[in-house]
């Protein structure tokens, strides 16, 4: 457990993702089974056992220390767990008096393993564990406490996705990750099958899941120098649609019964969050689509799609106020057959035909854009409303290419799929903060918080509306980083304020995709995708853009969406 | 006589009027007795200066010649006479030369006990239990949740650091008086036998501990590498350097700091840190209370830090404590401040 507990603190740490790899696969290297197919689990959130209240841990705390000292170490420390781990006494358990005598009776017992932990946990009872946990508290070091506490409480978050620990586990073979995606749905902690076959000592493990997560083909960015290559015969165009990515597959289990999941674009199993999509898939197949909230036949905006995730509890007012659609636009795999390997085109007909015989409101096909040349699509592109989406077009952020004969291949392959977005929406905002990056940033000043004018009581104001941190050139980062130093008026810890007035200061131009009311930020307003598309060198504050421009735009937005 | 009438605290530190001195203070006396040299105990302007020949060479260095009237160093056990009182000097643990100062009068024993630490360090002599009746004690890590653990472990996390990430430099921030030389002491006893690079604020005081005889190996400054050639090197550096401009001419570095507030991910957090080190030069929660304990004095005077569980701790065992509202002090480690010489580029 100490040594999972220390790489979780390195991760913790570590804000570079290969460098995150690079712990991860070091830690599976060095540790045996079946602690790290524990630890794989524990990353990627398969395990599964009841969670405990915080309160537990502040009673088994109260247990140990004086309430004074506890009330000051909490306040300065600002986390239950972290507190109790760097706090918890080294033990003066009479382990005489508790039943469990063995050879270790006087001894320090040695700390319990990763394994001892996790299953014990799963089987243990509710009244079992808090003698349990300070028994574990006793024998763990600072961080091993830390990582236990954050483990039973179920709260990790150590920015890790769980495609970066299979990505990780795959390098420990120099494996392709995809293959272990695949695999995923038909594995089970702690892994022994997958470790085996990633060190060469035994056959790829067989994935049995009758729903298996296949890994999705992703679109590239088409620039405008990429048309004169390219012949608009050989693509098929569909609209981009603004919802989230899913794989919706279906399939009989050995026993004959249907199982349906929900996989997110990275294979993260979302089915709990959608039931009300569950009973639609009801023929065996997988379909590759765009999760979307229709109302009276209408695409919602990503706003309103936003209601519906990381929700906890899906109830029957969330699912009726915000139905749920699923709009197909590949399949990827029909009954037993896998039909990734044929030509678009064809699997696009057989898409068609699939979502017929489904016959279901809640799916529908993701419609074509028909086009004869490149003008004709940049037209439609221009205006969706007139091409063909109607009233959905508030929920198209562009346009999808995709070869006539591409196969449906993992990853990004390069000519297959373009993906074609509007065009942002731009405002010219002034910079008003600026703040230290992370890793390789941080001796930079690359986050930035940027406003606008507004009126107020006694004049013009700039109000903060955004915070960006990428978009601009290494070059532009090193211009604004030496306008930073040189500007600032005011030093927070690693804020700083950066002169704006209406005659000094740097006006930057944001781009975003889209903008939505929030009671959270002063402005009343929130963006989506902010980033830094310019430097306005040229262009003195005062003439950047005012509040009411942003909030004209959530008018259209809200218009709408009403 | 009563203990506050041996020592008070006053605007200018802590002042003892029997025998004419004044212990650390923060503005110019006639007569200062010092514990450490850390710039925020050990100040220029005074008439005279009584310290340990460490403190005084390391003033010197820090201030030039002129930094006091008279000076006179002492020995640890060496007893002077100074007024009505006497005092003693004892190692204290916390950096080369520092002392802890027994104030004694007619038959009261006051040790003020400056900065300290119990836990070993190869680069200064040994903390020493001082029975007393009243011991003032610093508080910086006055906190339970405060344990620093084993220096030797942390040392262990940057080098297995280093073996993972051969292609990146390791740049340690650690302040530059007692902890940069300890964490490389620390790296040499690790059997770490690479040169060791140094941000050039830390080049004078590092070159004085080794002219008193602490080992260091062998050790180059930062100044005029290239980049290409700091892979897989350990640098030291003031910690207000780690997130500077400086660390540019590094290749991809992994910024780790030695320090005692590490022990609080959110305070390492806020700094950016990748690779927190906890090793302080400071006593932990267990190290301030066993400490107490030994001295055997019944009244605690708890000063520069987290008083308040300090004092509760003391009144729950039945002693006598207070807090002393001295100002002034407990910044010159692991906080921000660092002396302006020491964010010059180097």
């Amino acid at each position: 457990m100490n040594r999972f507990a220390e790489l979780l603190d390195r991760l913790s740490y570590e804000p570079g993702r290969n460098n995150k790899l690079r712990l991860i696969t070091g830690y599976f290297r060095e540790v045996e089974d079946p602690d790290r197919g524990y630890a794989l689990a524990a990353l990627t959130g398969a395990l599964s056992f009841k969670h405990a209240k915080p309160g537990l841990i502040r009673d088994l705390i109260a247990a140990r220390t004086d309430p004074v000292l506890f009330a000051l170490s909490y306040d300065y420390v600002g986390d239950l767990s972290e507190t109790v781990a760097l706090m918890w006494p080294k033990s003066v358990i009479d382990r005489e008096h508790d039943g469990h005598d063995d050879q270790r009776h006087h001894n320090n017992p040695p700390p319990p393993t990763l394994t001892e932990v996790v299953t014990t946990l799963r089987t243990l009872g509710k009244t079992e564990l808090p003698k349990q946990l300070t028994r574990w508290l006793d024998e763990l070091d600072e961080t091993g406490r830390w990582a236990l506490l954050k483990l039973v409480t179920g709260a990790m978050r150590i920015g890790i996705s769980a495609r970066l620990a299979k990505t990780a586990a795959a390098e420990l073979g120099g494996k392709d990750p995809h293959d272990i995606e695949l695999m995923w749905p038909g594995l089970s902690p702690p892994y022994l099958d997958l470790f085996a076959w990633l060190e060469g000592r035994a056959e790829k493990p067989v994935n049995l899941d009758p729903t298996p997560f296949r890994p999705v083909m992703l679109a590239h960015a088409i620039e405008n120098t990429d048309f004169a290559n390219l012949d608009a015969a050989d693509f098929i165009a569909e609209w981009k649609w603004d919802g989230i990515r899913v794989q919706a597959v279906s399939g009989r289990d050995e026993r004959g019964n249907m199982q349906v999941r929900l996989y997110s674009r990275s294979g993260e199993d979302i089915t709990r969050s959608f039931p009300d999509l569950l009973p639609s898939l009801h023929l065996p197949g997988a379909i590759d689509g765009e999760l979307l909230v229709v109302r009276d036949g209408r695409v919602q905006t990503f706003n309103v799609l936003q209601q519906r995730l990381n929700r906890k509890v899906v109830s029957q007012k969330l699912m009726k106020d915000y139905p749920i659609h699923l709009r197909a636009y590949d399949l990827l795999g029909e009954g037993d057959s896998d039909l990734r390997m044929l030509p678009f085109e064809e699997r696009r007909a057989r898409l068609e035909a699939f979502v017929t015989k489904l016959d279901d409101a809640r799916i529908d096909l993701s419609p074509t854009i028909p086009f004869d040349s490149w003008d004709a699509l940049t037209a439609a592109r221009r205006n969706p409303a007139g091409a063909g989406a109607g009233e959905d077009a508030e929920a198209v952020e562009g346009v999808m290419l995709k070869r006539r004969d591409a196969l449906y291949l993992p990853g990004r392959p390069k000519g297959q799929w373009w993906k074609w977005k509007r065009d942002p929406h731009i405002i010219d905002a002034v910079l008003m903060y600026a703040q230290r990056g992370h890793g390789k940033r941080s001796s930079y000043y690359s986050d930035y918080t940027f406003g606008v004018w507004t009126t107020v009581e006694n004049g013009e104001q700039l109000v903060p509306v955004g915070k960006a941190y990428f978009g601009f050139t290494d070059e532009e980062l090193l211009q604004i980083d030496r306008f930073v130093r040189r500007n600032t008026t005011e030093k927070f810890g690693p804020v700083r304020h950066v002169v704006h007035e209406p005659d000094q200061g740097l006006v930057l131009e944001v781009a975003f995709e889209g903008l939505a009311r929030s009671p959270r930020h002063k402005s009343g307003v929130a963006m989506r995708f902010p980033r830094i598309n310019r430097l306005r060198w040229d262009k003195p504050p005062r003439e950047a853009d005012r509040l009411e421009t942003l909030e004209r735009m959530l008018k259209t937005d809200a218009i709408i969406q009403a | 006589m009563r203990p506050q009438d041996i020592l008070m605290p006053v605007s200018a530190g802590l002042c003892c009027k029997p025998g004419g001195f004044h212990i650390d203070p923060v503005r110019p006396v006639e007569r200062a007795v010092i514990t450490h040299g850390h710039s925020d105990h050990a100040r220029s302007g005074h008439g005279a200066v009584l310290a340990t020949r460490e403190t005084l060479d390391m003033m010197r260095l820090r201030y030039g010649d002129h930094f006091a009237g008279t000076t006179q160093a002492i020995a640890y056990g060496e007893q002077v006479r100074l007024g009505d009182v006497r005092i003693k000097f004892h190692p204290a643990g916390h950096v080369l030369g520092s002392a802890q100062i027994a104030v004694s009068c007619k038959d009261t024993c006051i040790v003020a006990s400056g900065d300290y630490k119990d836990a070993p360090d190869p680069t200064c002599a040994p903390f020493e239990v001082v029975p007393c009746d009243v011991f003032i004690t610093e508080a910086t890590f006055g906190l339970p949740v405060f344990r620093h653990g084993n220096a030797e472990d942390e040392i262990r996390k940057l080098l297995a650091s280093v073996a993972l990430f051969p292609e990146r430099a390791h740049l340690v921030g650690a302040y530059s008086l007692g902890k940069a030389q300890r964490v490389i002491a620390l790296l040499r006893e690790a059997g770490y036998d690479a040169p060791i690079y140094l941000h050039g604020a830390m080049e004078k005081i590092t070159g004085y501990y080794e002219s008193r005889g602490v080992a260091l190996g062998e050790l180059r400054l930062i100044k005029g590498m290239k980049k290409a050639d700091l892979a897989g090197t350990i640098t030291l550096a003031p910690p207000s350097a780690t997130s500077d401009i400086w660390t540019r001419r590094f290749p991809d570095p992994v910024t780790a700091f030695a320090s005692g507030w590490m022990r609080v991910r959110a305070r390492a957090r806020q700094r950016g840190v990748e690779l927190p080190l906890v090793i302080s030069d400071h006593a932990d929660w267990d190290g301030l209370t066993a400490t107490i304990d030994a001295t055997g004095a019944g009244e605690v005077w708890v000063t520069h830090g987290q008083e308040d569980a300090l004092v509760h701790w003391c009144t729950a065992k039945g002693l006598a404590a207070r807090p002393l509202d001295l100002v002034g002090y407990g910044e010159e480690d692991e906080g921000d401040a660092t002396a302006a010489g020491e964010d010059a580029e180097a």
